[in-house]
């Protein structure tokens, strides 16, 4: 009970959280983002370049959902609402990854490799 | 018992678990989002939506640059700038990426700022945020015009692949004019905070919401910098 109505409390007055939170999230950001331009500015080649700027760029999107928009204090049930539906764009990723070589191929033989 | 605003049949406010939550929120049959304004979810879910937009646009040009069967051209040299006899790579990219970063700091503070009452701080940070999002869409403007002096097209340009143009134009295009709609929301929700139109109910989730959208054209540029520019 006395949980609740703390909880109801702070509700009311909305997502408070100390300025310094903000302010840190704001810095890593920054070094994250210098990090993936350093990728490009060293010419980091190959694999190597694409897991760093993968790793970089969930890094960074994780950071401003969770904290920026405030999601890590949100119920589960919002959560899940904007998290889960987006696996199918993952799917429809994976569809036209599976396809690639095929669509490829075809623009060889048909369009005798123009585009 | 200020949870039974919303379900006075139930009675049992026991604590329980995430998970359990997640079910009992679902299997209420009043409202699934408890505790979040209808202006808050509705927020959420035009996301989402926009999110699908945004997800369908960069799977398209995934396959397009996977399946074309010309170079597709590298986007560290296209998007170079010469400054002082110097020749930087993407420099105007992360310059904007930074500028982005920076407008979502502040509209955070505005956020906290708006939570803690004091309205003229965040009014002030909001329209700082503003200006942030003017000057990335100039630098945007800057860009298109580079490019399109260099004769790039959506149907053809001078460094490889023909699709470049098209999703290039296409991609940015379409975030930057959520940029641009983002600078006026932010503006005409910054004045009415600093008008007091907000004081009388006392509730400034207006600033969060506002501040869910700039948020969200921010994360979609981390997704555009890393695909487009950085692959």
């Amino acid at each position: 009970m006395g949980q609740i109505s703390q909880n109801v409390a702070a509700d009311h007055k909305g997502q408070q959280h100390p300025i310094g939170l903000y302010l840190k999230i704001w810095a890593l950001l920054f070094i994250l983002s210098g990090l993936s331009y350093s990728v490009d500015y060293f010419n980091v080649e190959g694999l190597m370049r694409w897991s760093l700027i993968i790793i970089f760029m969930l890094l960074k999107a994780g950071l401003i959902i969770s904290v920026f928009m405030h999601m890590m204090w949100e119920r589960l049930a919002l959560l899940y609402l904007i998290i889960v539906p987006p696996g199918a764009i993952l799917v429809l990723v994976a569809l036209m990854v599976l396809e690639s070589d095929y669509v490829h191929l075809l623009r060889m033989t048909f369009l005798g490799g123009a585009g | 018992m200020a949870r039974n605003n919303h379900t006075p049949s139930e009675k049992t406010p026991a604590p329980i678990g995430r998970h359990e939550e997640l079910l009992t929120d679902w299997a209420s049959d009043r409202e699934a989002f408890k505790n979040v304004s209808w202006g808050k979810s509705m927020m959420w879910i035009f996301l989402l939506s926009d999110t699908f937009i945004f997800g369908t646009f960069l799977t398209g040009y995934m396959t397009v640059r996977m399946t074309t069967t010309v170079p597709w051209p590298n986007p560290s040299e296209v998007f170079a700038l010469t400054i002082g006899g110097v020749e930087l790579p993407l420099v105007l990219i992360a310059i904007m990426t930074f500028i982005l970063i920076s407008s979502s700091g502040t509209m955070a503070m505005a956020v906290n700022m708006g939570y803690r009452g004091d309205r003229k701080k965040a009014g002030i940070l909001m329209l700082v945020t503003a200006l942030f999002g003017l000057s990335f869409v100039s630098m945007q403007a800057f860009e298109w015009t580079k490019l399109i002096h260099e004769g790039v097209r959506p149907w053809e340009n001078p460094f490889g692949a023909h699709q470049f143009g098209a999703t290039f134009f296409m991609i940015t295009g379409f975030h930057g004019l959520h940029v641009s709609v983002g600078v006026i929301y932010l503006t005409v929700v910054a004045i009415k905070v600093l008008k007091g139109d907000y004081e009388r109910r006392g509730d400034y989730q207006i600033v969060e919401i506002t501040g869910l959208y700039w948020h969200f054209v921010d994360l979609v540029w981390v997704f555009i910098f890393a695909f487009f520019y950085l692959w």
